[in-house]
């Protein structure tokens, strides 16, 4: 059996690690509020560029466009989201596994990172990154977005990879955060979608020039989307996983304290024994 | 065509936030093909927005607000304003929106090699909408 100062110490350390973990779940409850009214705000203006994208493409079938078909390259460019920081859960590994475990080969991609941890897994398993734009994960803005989606984008029509794709935590509610991996180009829209495309559109200048011009603000769109929603899942996932561990050190700390009174039970008892045995001895 | 209610919705949407959304007799804005203004029952169409003002008329008030690249969905009944960045001449900074004019306006004359001109080009488009919008405060 322990003794009694090393349970205390256990103790009092483990009070302390959950001390920390409880703060940290506060915090991260905070910030995952405002993550979420953020990724909220930035619908109406997905949705309508989804929209407005979908009923164009549905139109212009015919129109043979490189953002339609992909490009020649075998060379696949890949943006993964992550967070810079840990303690999240299996936040940052489900990512890396959707890359690791999907059905990419590995000489084939260029990995543009945004979060270091993704940096971390992904180069240490081999993977060609060619862009760690860590820092815009602390704050994302709709620019940051627009400024790498550039050079995904310019990467693309140089031809230097056919195509782009997405992998990032889709933030379904609180308590639950999904990995994705979605392709952003070519552009595939699920027909079923496009509905009710009755009106005639007319478009300016024409259709291709149109094209040009609002797909490369629709892949931003979903990327920045993409971006605010993982800092809302990064949130949540660390949020769960800081509410376990403090419930965890709860469990841990009743435990000990039952072992710790155990011990000081034990300890008072023998030395109860042994004055009793000392004076009989003195008595006789 | 006179008779009656000839009002249409209007909605200039950000990624960050919902700009505004109100009704309007006639909206002014520029494209790509320079500037139109849009009344009630205009045949649909989706154009390309450049950086400049948009005046939104609603009755005898008008609001203004500066926008900068995005696109326009007209539809009958309504207007959809996708902005990359929308702001009320309130919310600009006149300063900081003069000195990007002069910083834009030094790099496209000096003409370093290093200059991408295309850009200096947008970011002063973008500070002389900003300036402008910024008049109507």
């Amino acid at each position: 059996m322990a003794s009694m100062r090393d349970i205390k110490r256990r103790k009092s350390s483990i009070q302390s690690t959950q001390q920390i973990t409880k703060a940290m779940k506060l915090v991260s409850t905070v910030k995952l509020q405002k993550a979420r009214n953020r990724a909220e705000a930035t619908n109406p203006y997905f949705n309508y560029m989804y929209k407005t994208v979908s009923s164009m493409l549905a139109k212009s079938g015919t129109i043979d466009h490189p953002y339609l078909r992909g490009g020649q390259s075998g060379k696949k460019a890949v943006v993964v989201i992550t967070s810079n920081r840990g303690l999240a859960g299996g936040y940052n590994s489900n990512i890396v596994k959707l890359i690791t475990g999907g059905d990419f080969v590995k000489e084939d991609l260029d990995i543009y990172a945004v979060g270091g941890k993704g940096v971390e897994a992904l180069s240490r398993r081999g993977y060609n990154i060619v862009e760690n734009a860590s820092e815009i994960m602390e704050a994302p803005t709709y620019s940051d977005a627009a400024a790498l989606c550039n050079k995904v984008l310019d990467a693309f029509t140089k031809g230097e990879v056919g195509e782009i794709y997405l992998a990032y935590t889709h933030f379904k509610n609180t308590v639950s955060q999904e990995p994705k991996l979605i392709k952003l180009l070519p552009v595939e829209i699920d027909p079923a979608e496009t509905g009710d495309s009755n009106v005639l559109m007319n478009y300016e200048p024409n259709e291709e020039e149109a094209l040009n011009m609002i797909i490369p603000k629709y892949v931003t769109s979903l990327f920045y989307g993409a971006l605010v929603e993982a800092v809302a899942s990064e949130n949540g996932a660390r949020m769960q996983a800081m509410d376990s561990a403090t419930s965890n050190a709860e469990e841990m700390i009743s435990d000990l304290s039952l072992k710790y009174n155990r011990a000081r039970q034990g300890s008072i008892t023998q030395e109860l024994t042994e004055i009793i045995a000392g004076a009989n001895a003195i008595a006789q | 065509m006179a008779e009656g209610n000839n009002t249409f919705q209007v909605e200039i949407v950000t990624p960050d936030r919902v700009f505004y959304t109100g009704s309007a007799d006639m909206i002014e804005f520029n494209t790509i093909d320079g500037q139109i203004g849009v009344y009630k029952n205009h045949i649909p169409m989706t154009t390309v927005i450049e950086p400049g003002v948009v005046i939104i008329h609603e009755e005898d008030r008008q609001k203004v607000a500066a926008i900068h690249a995005g696109f326009a969905e007209i539809l009958g009944d309504k207007v959809t304003l996708l902005a990359e960045v929308a702001e009320w001449p309130d919310e600009i900074d006149l300063n900081r929106a003069e000195a990007a004019r002069d910083r834009a306006e030094e790099r496209i004359s000096v003409k370093a090699e290093t200059t991408d001109l295309k850009r200096a080009e947008f970011a002063l488009h973008k500070a002389l909408t900003r300036i402008n919008a910024a008049g109507y405060k």
